[in-house]
């Protein structure tokens, strides 16, 4: 099993979701986060007082999937969240020791 | 030390003058009930009464919760609430002590130095009587008028300071100050002391109240120190719509604070609701432009900025000047303020948290000032400069200058003996954690 970890730009969240449940990836967990890579902040200005905002609003989707299907997730996700501009993110793949459904206690393969 | 030793001769020199003068005031208890009645002659008037009450109601309104949302919504989120406490707790206190003792102090009796003790508690005050200040309305419509301008004052001086100081020291302070600070300046304006009797202009407020507390709050933020991390550290406002609500409530509620300032329901009182109106416009447009061009785009923190330097500004003026003066005192309000709240403060270093000083001190003075300029005999019976009368100039300054010494001393002085028994910062840690959850263990969720 492979947790896809895929950090994209906020408005992109819809279309990937979209793009998954297309694959038949029904799941996801998502959250909002800050982050930087090579997308530079902005400034802001209050009455003469002035800011660097180094953080920028991110959204990070956590896929788990069977790990013949982590490529095909993946691809997915890199056409949805891609608008070819600095900031479009990055897709990390990790691996998952377990997996249990609370509900009903299955595990592994039967979790996902 | 100097500053101090200085500051405690002038508190013993007001208290020696309020000592000499209780002999006298004691006398005058006697004979004042009667005398409310026969000697001013007043006689309720329904329509003026009717538009005081709504008056009061408005003032009432830019406190809680103009004021409370324009503040607020400019801190940081780990603030909010404090910040808001801070402006309920004084308008509660304020509202107590000056039915207490502030009204009588301030409009009471008639020193030259301070009022008189005969509405102790409002004792005295029958549904019949009427103050010689106000002889259309009920009196104790007068004293709960001047109490929305006098914990509204008190609620300004909170911005200085937001972000660090104790409640505790705060509510200490606040009680003080509306007694100590407040209560003189505006019986030397209003309440039959020296200053008025020397001529001096000020229809709403413009020392009174926003130079007041503009100058109070610029020696606590001195005092107090700046916020921990200041000048490095991210203070970007929470919630920028909330104070653009606040500035609403702020600017539809000083048609109260001005247009009632003439105590009737008369062109006076429409005359000074257009210059405040189109002196806000002016002040909202003017920063805006100003912004535009020193950095490319307006903001909306500089549309109320300008906007409620414009108000601030015309509210010693507006009772006394042609409306389209409000226009021009607008955009002398944009100008000077925004000079004030971006150049002045990073020059001199000090964090006065919401620019009080910047926007209400500044403002309040050049408005007070102004009246001086502008003030037209067929508006509210006194001339300025373009009038003729040049010399009123003078006695505005006057009138600027003692407010600015006895605000800036006296509000050192509290500071300094409320500190000796609190402190009136809360600790470093509690700073960085926020004032929500340590003054009052709740948050935003």
């Amino acid at each position: 099993m492979k947790l896809i970890i895929a950090i994209i730009k906020p408005f992109k969240l819809e279309e990937v979701r979209d793009a998954l449940l297309g694959i038949g990836v029904h799941g996801m967990t998502v959250s909002e986060v800050k982050g930087y890579g090579r997308q530079k902040g902005h400034t802001e200005i209050y009455r003469g007082a002035e800011y660097a905002v180094n953080f920028l609003p991110k959204v990070r989707v956590e896929v788990a999937v069977p790990s013949d299907q982590a490529d095909r997730v993946v691809e997915a996700i890199s056409i949805a969240a891609k608008t070819g501009q600095i900031g479009d993110g990055k897709i990390f793949v990790a691996p998952i020791d377990h997996a249990i459904r609370i509900r009903t206690g299955e595990t592994d393969a039967n979790a996902l | 030390m100097r500053v101090a030793s200085l500051a405690r001769d002038a508190l013993i020199a007001g208290g020696l003058t309020v000592l000499t003068a209780a002999p006298a005031m004691a006398q005058d208890a006697a004979k004042d009930l009667s005398q409310n009645l026969a000697q001013t002659g007043g006689k309720i008037d329904a329509a003026d009464t009717a538009w005081m009450i709504a008056a009061t109601a408005l003032v009432l309104m830019m406190s809680i919760p103009g004021l409370a949302l324009f503040y607020a919504g400019m801190v940081r989120k780990k603030n909010v609430l404090a910040t808001m406490a801070q402006t309920l707790a004084v308008v509660a206190l304020g509202s107590v002590l000056w039915a207490v003792i502030g009204y009588s102090l301030t409009f009471a009796g008639d020193g030259a130095a301070i009022g008189g003790l005969q509405r102790i508690l409002l004792a005295g005050m029958s549904p019949d009587s009427i103050s010689p200040f106000a002889k259309t309305i009920p009196e104790a419509l007068f004293m709960i008028y001047q109490m929305t301008f006098a914990v509204i004052t008190v609620a300004l001086v909170a911005g200085s300071v937001a972000d660090r100081m104790r409640f505790s020291a705060f509510m200490w302070f606040a009680a003080f100050w509306l007694v100590v600070v407040y209560v003189p300046i505006a019986h030397w304006v209003w309440g039959g002391g020296f200053l008025g009797r020397a001529g001096m202009l000020d229809f709403a407020g413009g020392t009174v109240v926003h130079l007041n507390a503009g100058v109070a709050g610029l020696v606590a933020a001195y005092v107090i120190g700046a916020r921990h991390g200041y000048g490095s550290d991210n203070f970007a406002p929470y919630d920028l719509s909330l104070a653009v609500i606040g500035t609403g409530m702020l600017w539809v509620g000083w048609f109260g604070f001005n247009g009632g300032s003439a105590l009737a329901a008369d062109s006076r009182a429409v005359f000074a609701i257009v210059a405040t109106h189109l002196a806000a416009s002016m002040g909202a447009i003017t920063w805006m432009a100003l912004e535009w061009w020193t950095r490319g785009k307006p903001s909306v923190l500089g549309m109320i900025s300008g906007a409620v330097a414009g108000l601030g500004t015309i509210t010693p003026a507006s009772g006394f000047v042609l409306p389209w003066h409000g226009i021009v005192i607008g955009f002398a309000a944009g100008l000077v303020c925004f000079w004030s709240c971006t150049w002045l403060k990073l020059r001199c270093g000090y964090d006065d948290s919401l620019d009080v000083f910047g926007v209400h001190g500044i403002g309040g003075a050049t408005g007070t000032l102004l009246v001086g300029v502008f003030a037209v005999p067929a508006v509210g019976g006194a001339a300025g400069l373009l009038a003729g009368h040049g010399e009123q100039v003078l006695i505005q300054l006057y009138g600027v200058a003692v407010t600015l010494v006895w605000s800036g001393v006296a509000t050192f002085v509290l500071l300094k003996l409320v500190s000796a028994f609190l402190p009136l910062r809360v600790d470093k840690q509690s700073e960085i954690e926020g004032l929500d959850v340590t003054q009052h263990g709740e948050a935003l969720q």
